[in-house]
């Protein structure tokens, strides 16, 4: 496909690499916020391919392992719910919230269905109105948009039997909450490309003033990365910390305008706990005051269901980027994608179950002779 | 997070209220919401997410990225060459 | 998709144009659908005696033996429907043992409320795919289910077939150093279907590769010394992945592939992206892979492409001495992943 396949040359790979090389002359800790750059990483094996010096870090990135155990739960109740089709990305099926996922209320003879787009679910809302749709709204800042254009258009159009469960969470408090942990290695940050086509890069300068790191908006392709590696490490050795922009040809510095529009339209800030982390302040979206009718938690009133996490799970510290997940006593024993403990381990984007498929059943030495 | 993948607009329609489109990813074409591209034209490329395109690619940009890429270690190459000649 | 314009209701049908829960009631309406439907389509000496078991000829050799049921929905796709599926799908398997398939069954579980044409033409494509893999359907059961308890119609058919002495090709006989070829490009049936699929649908002119491919294993059998051949698989659900894993189980090795020698036809691949699946998963209902012998390799792979099902087979890899059970990819910048086992079924993710 044009505008991946260039992105992928192994050459032109090797060539970024050779840079790197050159440029490092020390240890440095770099972050990947987004789950995405995460799964591009290691379904790529580009960590195998850095310099010793460079250690990646999984961020948090990845709105399906953050999505808080309660808002799962809550979920899983509105979706055992009689007369309602439940529509959700394919991602949070697996996900399990205290007794059970969604695959299990399905089998259980539940409504819900995979869809590639919350106007899909808008539409199969049309079509059912005897039924209640309820979408499971869930992402990052890139989503967002999408989301908040198919409640709009609910409420433009009056769709009154459509609703939306909304855990929407937002990059640049993560960012901070990072740096502010106890005991934080993280040097520097690649910051998420996508969503960053959205919200533009104008809010990164105030934490690099703040906190002294370099960030790099990077894309998702293995040359884009490393691209965004060598930036990161290059301004890392020479002592900078400023905010640059890797992925040009899909971000710029203002974003995209008529989406933020919308989105300040249908949103407001709030606080939000990220699962495993705990509450980040001013982290959240949710319906703003205009658009609570189709807010499902209101609607079908699952507000009073709380959850407790599991103790075993370290996934707050995988996420932080404190532990790495092959670290934790749980990995690949009590906890596999078969029977995830934590979020990180059910989404295919997940460090968990990215380092249980892609890389840590095998060290990478024991691999190198192939 | 947040798959996004790069296409080609195709075709461009107002459908009851919202501009909507066909975009075509190497052989696919989906329906995909333009609402937030509104300057797009066809033949354009964009990057699409969840049904909806975020932006019109840069094209230029990423042509001038991947030129930069190929140069990159160019000079050190042919003197690392002539040093192993040398050796 | 189906077309029916020609089809024409056999008279004594046309009171029903449904299936109605009568056709599976053993009384005169179920020997209306056998005779109208089944038989003509069917027609061989053995099915038209109606008996209650069907008594065979067995040519030497050993007898190979496979069971399928097939629950596709759409029941009509791009590329096919299940009826040619149903046939092709126990043909292969028989096939991957080195057999030559010769007899089938065929049940069907029918939901009240089918619209018979759709019968009519399941059955119909069932009997040209058996016409052409030279297999004859030799005996049958139809039950109905209430509407509401089925998705339409649910086929099961068994097969018998007669491997020839000496031969032994099983996915426990793996060697380390054995060449995997895999016969054409992957992931087409899968992703037929699911662009069907309400909530994700999107338009292609990808086809499922649904084929019988007991010829193109003829062919690489002949092509290569006694038992050169390891073992053979028909990747279906769980796609080439699933069944890598199964093999490195069986014969306790590792799998090495390379993935930029991956056959995936361009759209297979971009739906892979949009969706982001991996195509490593998706399932085909056309393709083998077989192990071979280093030394006999190239002598298969160039009988394999002489066959039209086989002409743009490819050698993916090797079967290694390390990490047993564990299949590793050749990444596209040249490092390496494992490759997990497919857990269930394949999401579409966004994230
Ligand atoms: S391996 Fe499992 S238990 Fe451990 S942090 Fe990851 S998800 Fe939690």
């Amino acid at each position: 496909m044009k505008y991946l396949d260039e992105f992928r040359d192994r050459e032109l790979a090797e060539r970024l690499l050779h840079e790197i090389r050159q440029t490092v002359t020390r240890p440095w800790t770099i972050m990947e916020v987004c789950g995405g750059q995460t799964h591009s990483i290691i379904r790529n094996g580009i960590h195998q391919l850095l310099p010793a010096e460079v250690e990646m870090v999984h961020g948090p990135g990845c709105p399906v392992c953050v999505t808080p155990l309660e808002v799962i739960d809550r979920a899983l109740a509105i979706a055992a719910t009689p007369n309602v089709i439940f529509c959700s990305f394919g991602d949070m099926l697996r996900v399990p919230g205290s007794e059970r996922d969604l695959f299990q209320v399905k089998s259980a003879g539940g409504d819900v269905r995979v869809v590639y787009s919350p106007l899909d679910a808008l539409q199969i809302a049309l079509k059912n109105p005897d039924k209640q749709i309820v979408f499971f709204g869930i992402g990052f800042e890139t989503t967002a948009p999408a989301n908040g254009m198919a409640v709009h258009q609910a409420k433009v159009k009056n769709i009154r039997n459509f609703s939306m469960l909304v855990s929407h969470v937002l990059v640049p408090p993560a960012i901070e909450a990072v740096l502010q942990s106890p005991g934080n290695r993280v040097q520097s940050f690649l910051a998420a490309g996508h969503v960053c086509s959205v919200m533009g890069y104008w809010q990164y300068p105030e934490i690099v003033d703040k906190f002294k790191v370099p960030i790099v908006v990077t894309g998702f392709e293995p040359l884009d990365i490393l691209e965004g590696i060598r930036r990161v490490v290059l301004q890392l050795e020479r002592g900078e910390a400023r905010v640059e922009n890797a992925y040009a040809r899909m971000v710029s510095h203002d974003g995209n305008r008529p989406a933020q529009d919308l989105l300040a339209e249908v949103f407001e800030v709030c606080d939000r706990s990220w699962r495993g982390i705990g509450c980040i302040p001013q982290s959240g979206w949710r319906l703003s005051e205009k658009y609570r009718d189709f807010d499902a938690e209101v609607r079908f009133d699952v507000g009073s269901i709380h959850s407790n996490e599991s103790t075993l799970c370290r996934s707050g510290d995988v996420l932080r980027g404190a532990l790495k997940p092959h670290e934790c006593p749980a990995f690949g024993k009590e906890c596999t994608p078969r029977h995830p403990l934590g979020a990180t381990m059910v989404s295919s984007e997940g460090a968990c179950a990215a380092y249980y498929n892609y890389g840590g059943i095998i060290p990478a030495e024991s691999l190198t002779h192939a | 997070m947040c798959l996004a993948v790069p296409g080609r607009v195709e075709e461009i329609v107002e459908k009851s209220g919202i501009l909507m489109g066909k975009v075509n990813f190497g052989g696919i074409v989906k329906d995909v919401c333009l609402a937030y591209v509104p300057e797009i034209a066809i033949g354009d490329y964009t990057i699409v997410h969840v049904g909806f395109a975020l932006t019109r690619i840069d094209e230029e940009s990423a042509l001038k990225t991947l030129e930069a890429f190929s140069k990159m270690g160019l000079l050190e190459e042919e003197f690392g060459a002539s040093e192993e000649a040398a050796s | 998709m189906p077309d029916f314009s020609n089809w024409s209701c056999p008279l004594p049908l046309r009171d029903f144009p449904n299936v109605v829960m009568g056709h599976g009631g053993g009384g005169r309406l179920s020997s209306e659908l056998i005779e109208n439907i089944f038989v003509p389509a069917f027609s061989n000496a053995t099915l038209t005696q109606l008996a209650d078991s069907s008594v065979l000829d067995r040519p030497t050799g050993r007898i190979a033996m496979s069971t399928d049921s097939f629950v596709v929905r759409p029941l009509f796709f791009p590329g096919g429907c299940i009826g040619d599926l149903a046939v092709n799908g126990t043909v292969n398997d028989l096939a991957m043992s080195g057999a030559r398939p010769l007899y089938l069954s065929a049940g069907f579980i029918l939901e009240e409320g089918l619209p018979l044409s759709h019968l009519a033409q399941i059955v119909d494509s069932m009997a040209k795919a058996a016409n052409a893999a030279g297999v004859t359907i030799v005996t049958g059961d139809t039950k109905v289910v209430e509407r509401g308890h089925g998705d339409g119609c649910y086929i099961n058919t068994s097969g018998v077939g007669i491997v020839p002495d000496g031969l032994s090709v099983a996915p426990s006989l793996v060697r380390p150093g054995d060449k995997i070829i895999v016969s054409g490009s992957i992931g087409d049936h899968g992703m037929a279907i699911l662009s069907l699929r309400e909530g994700l649908t999107f338009e292609t002119t990808i086809r499922s590769d649904c084929a019988a491919l007991h010829t193109l294993v003829e062919s690489a059998l002949a092509a290569a010394a006694s038992n050169a051949i390891r073992a053979m698989r028909d990747p279906t659900r769980g796609g080439l992945a699933a069944t890598l894993h199964e093999i490195a189980g069986a014969s306790d090795v590792g799998i090495e592939i390379d993935e930029s020698s991956l056959p995936v036809r361009g759209e297979v691949r971009s739906a892979c992206e949009l969706l982001g699946l991996d195509p490593l998963f998706v399932a085909n209902e056309g393709k083998m892979i077989a192990f071979v012998a280093p030394e006999h390799a190239d002598a298969v792979l160039a009988a394999m492409r002489r066959h039209p099902l086989g002409a743009e087979a490819v050698i993916i890899g090797r079967a290694v001495e390390e990490h047993p059970r564990s299949l590793v990819a050749k990444t596209a910048i040249g490092a390496l992943r494992v490759v997990a086992p497919p857990l269930g079924e394949q999401l579409p993710r966004i994230c």
